[in-house]
Formats: C-alpha cells, structure tokens, sequence
C-alpha cells in the first residue's frame, strides 16, 4: 500500500514542471560544481605530489561535491515536496486516501517514499560523476559510500521535515518557504547551539541539541568517518518528523 | 424494495454526537441501514450531513456515539471498517492530472482489489457510470458531469458493501441524472447505499427510507411507503365543475360519513379531510353525481415529501 502511494505521488510530481526543472538546475549546478573542482585538482596535482600522504581526488573533488549537494538539498527539498500534502488538502483529494483502507501512517510513509525516490536519482546521478573516473584515477570507495550514506541520511531528515511543514497547509508555497525556513534555522543554529551547550558542560543537552542539527552530523560522514551517533540522530530527526506528521494527519481527523 | 427482517445491518450508528467548540454539528443521531436498503439523508444546508456521512466514513472522529460498518467498529479498527465502505464525498477526490482509467485503477489498488481483478473491476465501475468513451482523457479535462460520474465510479469499484454519496447528482443535466439515479437504485439491489440530496423527487424516486436531520439532530425517519401511505389516506383532492358555494357545499359534505372538514384548495378544486377509517370517495361520487356538481376528479391528495420537509424545518432560511 506504500508503494501504490509512493507510485501515486512519483507520478504527480513528474507530471508537473517543479521536479523537473528542480532536478535539471541540480544537476546543473553540481555537473559545473565538480568540473570547477576537477579542473583545479589538475591544477595543483603537480604541487600535491610533493606532499608525504598526498589527498586523493576522492577527498579534494568527491566530498566538496556531496557537501555542495547536501547545501543545495536545502531549497530543493522542499521544493520537491510541498505539494505532497499541502496540496492534497487544498484540491480536497487527501479524502480519497484516508476514506480508502490505509492507515495514516502508510500514507505519511507512502509520500516519504517518493520524495526519497526523487533524492536518490539525484544523488545517483551526482555519484556517477566521480565514479565515471574510475578508468582513469584509484577511488577511495569507502569514502565514495559514506558520502552516499551522509546524502540519502541528510536526504531523508529534510524531506521528513518538509513533509510535516507541508501537512501544515493547503497553500504548497507557504510550505515550501516554511520548509526552508525550518531546515536553515537547524542548519544555522542547530551546531551552535550544540557547541554551546557542549562548552558549558552540558553534554546531554548538546547531545539531544545535534539531533536538530543535520548539518553538524554530516560532517563526520564527508570526511569518510562512520560516527554511529551522527547517524542516529540523523534517523533520529527524520523518525520524530515522520511521526509529527502522522499525528498532524491523526489531528486533522479529531479537531475537523 | 423488500428487505427481510434478519438480513444483517452493514452500518449502524448509535448516539453519533459532533461538536466544533461550542457549536455542536451534529446531535445524538441513530441510524441503521440493511443490505439492499437506499436511504435518502435530508436536511436544509447545515443540518449536519456531511459531518454525519464525514463521521460514517471515518474521516472525522465523533464526540460520542459509535459507527460500525458491517460489524467492524470503525474506531477501534478504522482501516477493517472503511475496506466494505465506497465514499462520494461532496467535492470528488479527483487527481485532474490522470487519465480516468488511470484514476479507477489507483483507487481499485488503494481499496485493495486483488491484483487479478483489478481490470476487471475497473472496467465494471467505467461501464456502469457511462465513462467508456473518455476512459483515456485526463480527469481535469472532463466536464463536471463527467467528473461526477467518476467520482462514483470511484466509491463502487471495489464492490463496497456500504456506498455513501454526498450529494451524487449535484451538477449533472437531467438526463445524466436520470442514469444516475437508475444506477443508484441499480447499486441499492446488492448494496446499502446512503445519500444525501437537496432534491426531492430524487429521494421518493429511488430511496427505501427517508431521514432528515434539522439542527444536527434526526427529526424524522421512515420508509417512503410509510410516507405515501401516512398522507395519502387523510386527505382527497375533489374537483367540481358547478360547483355550489362553499358553505353550502360544507353543509352537504359533511352528511357523508368519513368527511371531516371541506376546504378550497384552488380554482373549483376542494381539499377534504376525512377521517381515517372510513373512506367516503363513494359518498361523495354519488352526492355529486345526485346534485349535478360535475366531479371532474377526486383522488388523494399528493402529500409530498416537500410537505413532511417543509414542515419539520419550517422557519428555516432556505438557500
């Protein structure tokens, strides 16, 4: 049943221009992004080589790269998903799935999944940059797979947020601008309020602060680290905003 | 339509209660429909209908009472419940960007139709409600008739066992309604089928029994038999060609046993009460016939639903 509303909404946004163009300037801007880098890696290669442990391309080109990509995610996943509920609610149609037998939740995990099947082609696509030098340079395939760990993580903690902002409303471009406004506050304050509370020793606030903080918790993954609380305060952020969304929708049946 | 005693009932309602804030929508409302049952839901604009038929099919949880839809409660198992329920609600649910097979087919997999007899369903619901010819346009392009039509489509392909319509001939011409309402009553066979309607006629046209709810509570429920039979036999319409004035006529009228009261009901046209176990068309037939006033006709009175309607919410600003 997640998957009949995961193919639902897959094809309700390609049917409209907003996943196409958002997933053409993504690729544009990364597609510019890596070549940039690439061309100064060749750049500086010759002055790299007299380095002790020289970084590799994966490190100077591959990581900036996915770093760029979690940056971009920013504006467009909520872009992607405002539609998802806001709109349901605005042409009344979200009456044809809680009338149908589905609980709330597979219909909150249904959109989470196409939103996700969106993120992951771009995130596909942009792996495929880097790893199309394989014929011609040694990648670091490990760092290759934390990167693509830390994008789908951040990926899932954005688009859980920017579907509860979009349970929120009827109007998808109120939620769209919620959503940013929601995952730049986390971006901006999240790291700062976690290193504060670190600093003044409080560890369990800081600790429950980086939950709120994406950003802070990719870090270690970009630099090929598996730190397994970055991970589970990145799960952590996308579970709690799945399930504000649930409720959202339970509410709407008990309030009216 | 007949309906034995001990056919199960597929949704009933018990204490059904609904406020918003202070303002209570819906009040203590009862309600029980059998198999093969159509019930027509009256009421003026914001009687509680749509809350009702929202709390019926679980889109809205009630303050208090219970709904259970073929034995399965609706809020200990919401998801059990609303597998034998097909919903129109007042705006279609309609995606304007899928072709109508497309739509029929996403909600035969939402209702759970077995994969085998997706296609089939889908082709049964397309040919019922006459969407064979725009089966591959998209929904957004089709005219508000049509859509309608799909709307329902929509609540029967999965074959419910309750089908609850808000208002199902809203926007169509006439002859449209005629098809709808003959396959409502169609549905109504094999199915129990609820609606609510502004219209009448609809109502004594294709429904069994009759409620209507005034002020969010039900002020008056029976079968549309018991309706025609309650009125009719109280009142007759006698239409005089020579008439006598109508004191005279009062005088004469009241001799023959069963007249009650005598009144003018129009141009040479009179209403006469009589009482309910004696029948005096007889009487009057050979009275008039003795006295030469030309009868013209004489019959019952047609005591509409309107009357019943009219006055159970009477006061009421109509819109």
């Amino acid at each position: 049943m997640i998957f009949t509303i995961a193919g639902k909404d897959l094809r309700t946004l390609f049917t409209s221009p907003v996943a196409w163009v958002v997933l053409t300037f993504v690729q544009l801007i990364i597609g510019y992004f890596f070549l940039k880098r690439f061309d100064d890696f060749l750049e500086i290669q010759p002055q790299l080589l007299k380095l002790p442990s020289p970084p590799g391309f994966t490190e100077l080109v591959a990581a900036p790269t996915f770093s760029t990509t979690a940056a971009i995610m920013l504006f467009a996943v909520p872009l992607l998903a405002m539609r998802l509920i806001a709109e349901e609610r605005r042409n009344q149609t979200m009456t044809l799935l809680t009338s149908a037998p589905v609980s709330t939740l597979d219909i909150v995990l249904g959109k989470f999944c196409a939103i996700m099947a969106i993120l992951l082609i771009i995130l596909t696509l942009i792996s495929l940059m880097p790893l199309s030098l394989a014929v011609a340079t040694r990648l670091d395939y490990r760092l290759i797979a934390s990167l693509l760990i830390g994008g789908i993580l951040v990926a899932a903690a954005f688009s859980a947020v920017s579907l509860y902002v979009s349970s929120l409303t009827a109007q998808p471009l109120v939620a769209a601008l919620g959503a940013f406004g929601a995952l730049l506050a986390m971006v901006l304050l999240g790291e700062h309020v976690a290193d504060n509370l670190q600093a003044r020793g409080l560890g369990v606030l800081a600790a429950f602060a980086q939950v709120f903080s994406p950003v802070k918790n990719y870090e270690p993954l970009g630099r090929g680290i598996i730190d397994s609380y970055a991970i589970v305060c990145l799960t952590l952020l996308t579970a709690l905003f799945l399930a504000l969304t649930v409720r959202q929708l339970e509410a709407r049946r008990l309030r009216g | 339509m007949p309906v034995s005693a001990e056919s199960p009932a597929t949704i009933s309602a018990s204490g059904l209660s609904r406020s918003f804030g202070s303002h209570t929508a819906v009040d203590n409302v009862d309600l029980a429909l059998k198999r093969g049952e159509v019930l027509g839901f009256l009421g003026p604009n914001g009687a509680g209908k749509t809350t009702t038929m929202h709390m019926l099919t679980g889109n809205l949880a009630p303050s208090a009472g219970a709904v259970s839809i073929c034995g399965v409660d609706m809020l200990e198992s919401p998801v059990a419940a609303k597998a034998h329920i097909g919903y129109l609600p007042e705006t279609p649910p309609l995606y304007r960007d899928m072709t109508v097979s497309e739509f029929l087919d996403l909600a035969a997999r939402l209702h759970r139709v077995p994969k085998a007899r997706q296609r089939a369903a889908v082709d049964t619901a397309i040919t019922r409600c006459g969407l064979a010819e725009v089966r591959r346009k998209l929904i957004g392009s089709l005219s508000k008739g049509y859509q309608q039509r799909v709307g329902i489509a929509q609540a029967i392909v999965h074959e419910p066992d309750v089908i609850i319509l808000d208002e199902p001939t809203v926007g169509l011409d006439p002859n449209q309604i005629r098809e709808i309402r003959a396959l409502i009553r169609e549905l109504g066979n094999a199915h129990s089928v609820i609606l609510s309607t502004h219209i009448l006629p609809e109502v004594e046209a294709i429904c069994d029994r009759v409620q209507i709810m005034h002020h969010g509570k039900m002020v008056y429920a029976d079968t549309i038999a018991g309706l025609k039979q309650l009125h009719s036999g109280r009142t007759l319409l006698v239409g005089l060609n020579h008439p006598p004035v109508i004191d005279d006529l009062r005088a004469a009228l009241v001799q023959v046993p069963g007249v009650v009261e005598t009144d003018i009901a129009g141009d040479k046209l009179f209403r006469v009460r009589t009482a309910t176990d004696i029948d005096p068309t007889e009487g009057i037939v050979a009275l008039a016939a003795s006295r030469q006033w030309g009868l013209r006709q004489i019959g019952p009175a047609q005591t509409s639903l309107e009357d019943v309607f009219v006055n159970l919410t009477r006061g009421e600003e109509s819109s």
